[in-house]
């Protein structure tokens, strides 16, 4: 009996009347295909005299005389010098100290060049603090192929000599008709710049000089500059505190310059059983707020009663502050806390406000705070906003007749920028120059581009603190027909003289005091109390008083501005404008390897974004979700403030203060950047009177879906302890190390072994006592999660840039990640707990809901912990033993090695790494048009380390503990018959770390400060119970939550 | 016949002018000095800054008494010159003072460790005939006669080819007369043999088909597999260069160390190839080659030429340099693929491994080559067999001690000491 069951290969099959199914039934396609396109034209088809045959041949032909051909090697030409200068020698690297002075960040670095390219930047033991991502990243803008090439008129290329004819004889038509000439620039913080310009002044009479900072903190330089008479920033110095209290404030970040995350990881580091304590108190995400021991979400409204509330416990004056009680009462404690630290305590904050800024001075000094430094104060931002402002409203009242502009991009980083547009077109503006590396927002509408060379073609000098100097020197003949701003204020005040020369000239007069200028440039830095910047500064403002622009700062006292704090309020969403790790404030918006930096605490690459707290996006409908390729999707909401109107994409960020919403600067670049690079939203927009934040903002949601860029999309540990061991001072004190960092155990004939034993080990253990075997140990409680490693580690090893699509698909490339955990409780030890105390597959303690309840962070408030992970060189490797083709295999000293020419592709190692770090070349990334980032033109090329291969498409690659270096390390003490002593093998990532975190070293030089790192009680595997056995190391994390 | 006593008469003028030269020169010795010693002391003292025929650093020296003769300095006048002739400018000497002037003002190398001897023998090698024409002659002749030999050997060549022609065509003209004379007494030539012909029977038999046909396909692949493994190696790789430098008479001939110019070596992962300033070392003073360096195949005048690209290339004119140099595209000819990482300063300051090792006999190359296959099989077996030069180093005390003790040997080759691991070369 046959079934009368029907079967059905589609819904539309149970329709009876379904026309697609009829035809269907008669026809393989629904439509007919368009076979007439292609073969209709008969005439054609039979006049052609290639037949099907013939193609044939013709393509069998070329492609077997393109792979014969292909046999034939290509000859090379090589062109030596025809007089070799003494220093080269070709294949040796040549390192110059100088220092990064771009208006926004400043550091004294040490650049490596070959044959003359600079092509790695590298921290100056000198100096104090180490460069960020961002000055890692920055010698690829040398080498950037929108760079203006030459000086440029209404868009077209003129000479210098034309430039120098028209310039010169429109800046004396303005100092005949007594019109205003201003001098719109980035802080130099140059005494040498001062004194230019202040002949400039003197020469052209009516001259304003403005300073800029696009990301102001003016109002920090208020406060000092009303308590201790100089325009500058307080120093602090984290190492020398104990108690660190941060209201709003991302010092590891940006804050006021940024460079004190070397001093703070000191302090994190617990020696003798002690260790910092860190609270913070913001409304976003921070880094700093992401390391904090104690971190208390409030909105910015609540955090300036906070610092009201701490500044009358600390001094005693009563100031009535109305605080939400759970807030209200971790404030006091925190009060109290840093009250008792005394002058181990120190405090500091963000927000944009005079009084709030004065009173963390206040509280400073009260405290009586080692840590507080306004000696050697920071003079590298000077910006004043009222004299910002003015200058815009004149230009627009077409007071100004002249604008030079220097370092700074009004146009794209101002609020009213189409003011500032506009008044560049105004009439009565008859000279505008802007001193530029690109055709930039504002370079676009000025009359002359003077095109600027990069710092690293450049000379300058900055005094960075108050009696600590830094010299920039050009470490490559300009690539460009460009001419730096200072030689052209020389030429301007008709002086022979080269910048080089003048700067020797200042130096020898007023800040070297009798040392030599030579040992200065040779070591990048000089410490004197010499020449003040500040009195130099101070002179050039003086005459700024012609010009009637009042500088006068009124004098807050403590109590006052506490009051005034106490009472302020907030309407709306509160947005906190910051600046990003990776972007900083947009300079280097058109660098692929910044542009491609995860953003540490969202590790969304390639974009911005408005951050907002679970319960608001809940409250306006906005989601996050995760599609079938892995990629992350968000919905659109429309941001108004004042009737500034921006579409933004949202991510929902754990720990975001309820009612705050978080957006960065440096994106929305539209100019002098490739297409690629034109990506977010400009935050500037909403960057109303310089203060980073505005309250008054509404959301809605808006239709459309946007797609993220996002590199981790796991975001807790699910209760997995020991991927990332963590414990409180309190038990690493006092209790043993097999209670917070125990060693793994299996089960071996019913025995609990630990998996370090030889037997349960699967493998064979060689001999390694002998010759040089390297680990690197990782230190999560030094780690700031800065992410200066990274970039160094794209610089060294020739990574390719994969673009947006590419990362979005987790195809990016990076060889060392910084991996980003939160709790799912609001700690992570409560996350272990709950997952241990899982029993059975549902009910309360099932772990089918369970573990879906921690696949999610917590969002009020969760712990964060970073974890930089890139391959763990496993002395058992798992990748190892699975490869078809022996492509890697593993070396005496500790090295997994990975040989490029023998991988074949098939991906298995990468499939059976426990850690994911191995990382397949998708594509060719070099000299491919369909990824157009720097290794795609012969000037970006430049920055490739010659030393490492470029990997070409189909091959695996990873981490090779930069075995390029650890080898030319070991080669020199060869050819000095020489023993190596520890320090001298370095990593990219452990050299560039400022903060101390990673060493790296020889363990079987037991005097080596890794063996002893090896030994410590902190020191664990990451998946120990693998039994890889790895050579990476990590030190347990340690947070100090002894409330005080 | 007559033509035959012209020829003669050639090398018989030259003997004569030769002789008559000869007899002209020892004469002037007889006058003064000693030319021969004067040309030695010459070329120690004075070559440095005066040619004989060309301004170089000072004016040209040939005939020099004579000319001052003529200015009213006699010889004297010329020993205080060259003894110390700043003091002679400073006496406020008119002719001092003005050549002093007329060479850019540079102060003539004060000499005063020559005696008046030396001067004498000096000045007699100045006043003596150059006496370079009769070599010449010889080489270009010389030349003439090899490029006979060529056209001979040709002839010969194409005059067998014509023999064995005729050959093949008398043998075809013999077997069609026979041919014919059979078909002229009626006599059936017996064309096809009886049975399959040899090509069918091949064929229907299967086993000798399967046997030739695996024959055949491992013969295709042991070539195949030979052609591939030459695809990439470039032994014996000798482009023209845009200079005809040779290695045969500069580390061979004239015995100069390879790192003298390829100075990097020491130090650096590549070799180098001396910047242009370094030939200029020498070549300042060295702007043709002596008689003797010509040989069959290249001759002095060919030598001369390349120096002359040297001078072009630097931007030298003789006297000064120009500005405007035209840097040389070398072809280069070593050439590892850039996955290959190789290191000159670890192989020969640190291993102490002769350049000839793996570059051959550069001394007696003319035109240079690549010497060694430069294949990965080529490392290896040599970092088998070689041992570490560990002595006087530092570095390996402690290494070598151990792995020799653990590997039971006396000498440690480089594979024992690591250096087959695959990330020691790939990185």
């Amino acid at each position: 009996m046959s079934s009368n069951k029907k079967y059905w290969k589609s819904v539309e099959e149970l329709n009876e009347k379904s026309t697609v199914v009829e035809t269907l039934r008669h026809n393989e396609f629904v439509s007919e295909i368009p076979t007439d396109e292609f073969l209709g034209n008969k005439a054609a088809l039979e006049s052609s005299s290639t037949t099907r045959r013939d193609f044939l041949k013709y393509v069998g032909f070329s492609t077997a005389a393109a792979s014969l051909a292909a046999c034939e090697g290509p000859v090379i030409k090589s062109i030596p010098y025809v007089v070799q200068p003494e220093s080269i020698i070709p294949g040796v690297a040549n390192y110059y100290a100088t220092t990064i002075a771009d208006g926004f960040d400043f550091a004294s670095v040490l650049v490596k060049t070959r044959e003359g390219r600079p092509i790695k930047i590298e921290p100056n033991d000198l100096a104090s603090c180490a460069p960020n991502a961002r000055v890692h990243a920055s010698v690829l803008g040398l080498y950037d192929s929108m760079r203006v090439k030459s000086p440029m008129k209404d868009g077209k290329e003129i000479s210098w000599e034309t430039f120098d004819k028209e310039t010169n004889q429109k800046l004396n038509a303005l100092n005949a008709a007594g019109k205003e000439i201003v001098l719109l620039t980035q802080t130099f913080a140059s005494p040498s710049t001062s004194k230019l310009i202040a002949a400039f002044k003197e020469k052209y009479g009516n001259v304003r000089h403005v300073v800029y900072d696009a990301i102001s903190a003016s109002t920090a330089l208020d406060a000092f500059e009303a308590k201790y008479g100089q325009r500058a920033l307080a120093n602090y110095d984290f190492s020398k505190a104990a108690t660190i209290v941060s209201v709003g404030a991302d010092f590891l970040g940006d804050w006021q310059g940024g460079g004190f995350d070397g001093g703070y990881a000191q302090g994190r580091i617990p020696k003798d059983g002690k260790m910092s304590r860190h609270i913070q108190i913001e409304a976003n995400m921070s880094l700093t707020g992401a390391n904090a021991d104690k971190r208390i979400p409030a909105t910015p409204a609540e955090q300036r009663k906070a610092l009201a509330k701490i500044y009358s416990y600390i001094t005693g004056q009563a100031v009535s502050v109305d605080l939400p009680s759970h807030i209200d009462e971790a404030i006091q404690n925190v009060a109290s806390e840093l009250k008792k630290a005394g002058s181990k305590g120190v405090l500091v904050t963000g927000i944009d406000d005079v009084n709030a800024q004065t009173l963390a001075l206040e509280i400073n000094t009260a405290l009586g705070s080692k840590a507080f430094d306004t000696k050697a104060a920071i003079t590298t931002r000077q910006g004043n906003d009222k004299t910002v402002a003015a200058l815009v409203a004149d230009m627009k009242a077409g007071k100004v007749g002249g604008i030079i502009l220097c370092g700074v991009n009004p146009v794209y980083t101002l609020p009213n920028a189409s003011d500032f547009a506009e008044a560049l077109k105004n009439p009565s503006l008859e000279l505008s120059i802007a001193f530029s590396l690109k055709a930039d927002e504002t370079a676009l509408l000025v009359q002359y581009i003077a095109a600027a060379p990069h710092y690293l073609e450049s000379w300058g000098d900055v005094e960075l603190k108050k009696g600590h100097y830094a010299l920039t020197q050009p470490t490559i003949r300009p690539l460009f027909d460009t001419r730096q701003f200072q030689d052209a204020l020389l030429k301007w005040t008709d002086n022979d003289l080269s910048y080089h020369d003048f700067i020797k000239e200042t130096w020898n007069g007023s800040v070297l005091g009798g040392s030599s200028f030579n040992k200065a440039l040779h070591d990048g830095v000089f410490s004197a109390s010499g020449l003040s910047m500040a009195a130099l500064v101070g002179e050039e403002m003086d005459s700024n008083s012609q010009t009637g622009i009042s500088t006068e700062t009124e004098t807050f006292s403590g109590g006052s501005a506490a009051r005034t704090l106490a009472a302020s309020s907030s309407e709306g969403f509160e947005l906190v404008l910051y600046s990003k790790v990776g972007m900083g404030d947009g300079q280097q918006a058109n660098n692929p390897w910044l542009q491609e930096f995860p953003d540490p605490i969202t590790r969304v690459s390639w974009d911005n974004y408005l951050t907002i707290s679970k319960t608001d996006a809940e409250k306006i409908g906005a989601k996050n979700w995760h599609v079938a390729d892995g990629g992350l999707n968000s919905s659109l909401v429309e941001l108004t403030i004042n009737g500034v109107k921006e579409v933004l994409p949202v991510i929902i960020q754990p720990g975001q203060a309820t009612g705050s919403i978080g957006l960065s600067f440096g994106y929305g670049r539209q100019e002098g950047l490739k297409g690629e690079m034109r990506t977010g939203k400009n935050g500037y927009k909403f960057y109303q009177n310089f203060n980073s934040v505005q309250s008054g903002a509404s959301l809605k949601t808006v239709s459309g879906v946007h797609e993220f860029a996002c590199v981790q999309l796991h975001n807790t540990l699910m209760g997995r302890g020991d991927i990332i061991k963590e414990t409180t001072l309190e038990i690493f004190n006092t209790k043993d190390k097999s209670h917070w960092n125990a060693i793994p155990v299996v089960s071996l004939n019913h025995v609990e072994t630990p998996v370090t034993s030889p037997d349960v080990d699967i493998w064979d253990e060689f001999d390694r006592s002998i010759g040089h075997h390297f680990n690197l140990s990782i230190d999560l409680n030094a780690c700031t999660g800065c992410g200066a490693c990274v970039i160094a580690c794209h610089a060294e090893n020739n990574v390719p840039v994969v673009g947006k699509e590419e990362v979005r698909k987790s195809r990016d490339m990076h060889w060392l990640r910084i991996d980003r955990y939160y709790s799912s409780e609001s700690t992570f030890e409560q996350d272990n707990k709950k997952k241990d105390g899982f029993s059975g597959l549902f009910g309360d303690k099932g772990s089918l809901g369970g573990f879906n309840q921690m696949e999610t962070a917590a969002m009020d408030n969760p712990q964060v912990a970073f974890q930089p992970v890139m391959c763990q060189h496993c002395n058992h490797a798992p990748c190892e033993t699975v490869c078809p083709v022996a492509a890697t295999s593993h070396g005496r000293q500790g090295q997994n090695h990975m040989a490029y020419n023998r991988c074949v592709g098939t991906r298995y190692c990468a499939n059976n790494c426990p850690y994911k770090v191995r990382r397949f070349n998708w594509f060719l990334y070099s000299q491919n048009d369909e990824f157009d980032y720097h290794m795609n033109d012969d000037l970006g090329r430049m920055v490739l380390n010659p030393d490492v291969v470029v990997r070409s498409r189909g091959v695996m690659e990873k981490c090779s503990f930069c075995i390029q270096m650890t080898q030319k390390t070991i080669l020199d003490a060869k050819r000095d018959g020489r023993e190596i002593t520890d320090g001298e093998f370095q990593t990219a990532c452990s050299s560039a770390c400022g903060s101390g975190a990673m060493v790296f070293g020889d363990i079987n030089d037991k005097e080596s400060e890794v063996a002893k790192l090896k030994q410590d009680n902190r020191m664990y595997h990451l998946l120990e119970h693998v039994g890889t056995k790895p050579n990476v190391i990590y030190q347990t994390k340690v947070r100090n939550t002894t409330e005080a | 016949m007559k033509q035959v006593i012209h020829r003669k008469l050639t090398p018989k003028i030259l003997c004569l002018g030769v002789l008559f030269l000869l007899t002209f020169s020892t004469t002037l010795v007889a006058q003064g000095g000693d030319a021969a010693k004067g040309k030695a002391l010459f070329n120690a003292n004075c070559a440095a800054c005066h040619k004989m025929d060309k301004p170089m650093t000072g004016p040209p020296l040939r005939n020099i008494e004579a000319l001052l003769a003529d200015k009213g300095k006699d010889k004297k006048w010329i020993f205080e010159w060259i003894r110390n002739s700043p003091a002679v400018i400073k006496s406020g000497d008119a002719y001092a003072v003005a050549l002093f002037d007329e060479w850019n003002k540079t102060a003539m190398t004060p000499f005063p460790q020559l005696s008046d001897e030396d001067l004498e023998d000096i000045l007699a090698y100045t006043s003596a005939e150059p006496e370079t024409p009769a070599v010449a002659t010889v080489a270009a002749q010389n030349g003439a006669a090899g490029s006979q030999d060529g056209v001979s050997s040709q002839f010969v060549l194409w005059a067998l080819a014509l023999l064995f022609g005729l050959l093949a065509m008398a043998l075809i003209l013999v077997r069609r007369t026979l041919n014919r004379f059979a078909e002229a007494k009626g006599l059936a030539v017996d064309s096809e043999s009886k049975g399959l012909p040899l090509w069918k029977a091949f064929v229907q038999n299967q086993f000798l088909v399967l046997v030739s046909s695996i024959f055949l396909l491992l013969a295709g692949a042991y070539f195949a597999y030979g052609y591939m493994m030459q695809v990439g190696v470039d032994q014996g790789y000798q482009p023209v260069q845009p200079i005809h430098f040779s290695h045969k008479i500069h580390a061979g001939d004239n015995g100069i160390d390879c790192k003298f110019c390829h100075s990097s070596a020491r130090v650096s992962k590549t070799s180098g190839i001396p910047s242009l300033n370094v030939c200029m070392n020498c070549h300042k003073t060295i702007s043709e080659v002596a008689e003797t360096t010509a040989n069959e195949d290249y001759s002095k005048e060919f030598y001369d030429g390349e120096i002359q690209k040297l001078y072009a290339a630097t931007g030298w004119d003789g006297v000064n340099y120009t500005g405007t140099p035209q840097p040389v595209k070398w072809v280069r000819i070593h050439n590892l693929p850039d996955f290959a990482y190789f290191n000159h300063s670890q192989h020969v300051s640190v291993g102490g491994i002769e350049c000839q090792t793996c570059h051959g006999p550069v001394e007696t190359m003319e035109v240079m080559y690549q010497y060694s296959s430069l294949t990965m099989g080529w490392c290896i077996n040599c970092h088998r067999d070689t041992n570490v030069k560990v002595e006087d180093n530092a570095y390996y005390a402690k290494i070598h001690e151990q792995l020799s003790k653990k590997y039971g040997v006396e000498k440690l080759t480089v594979a024992q000491m690591g250096g087959l691991e695959c990330g020691k070369c790939h990185y």
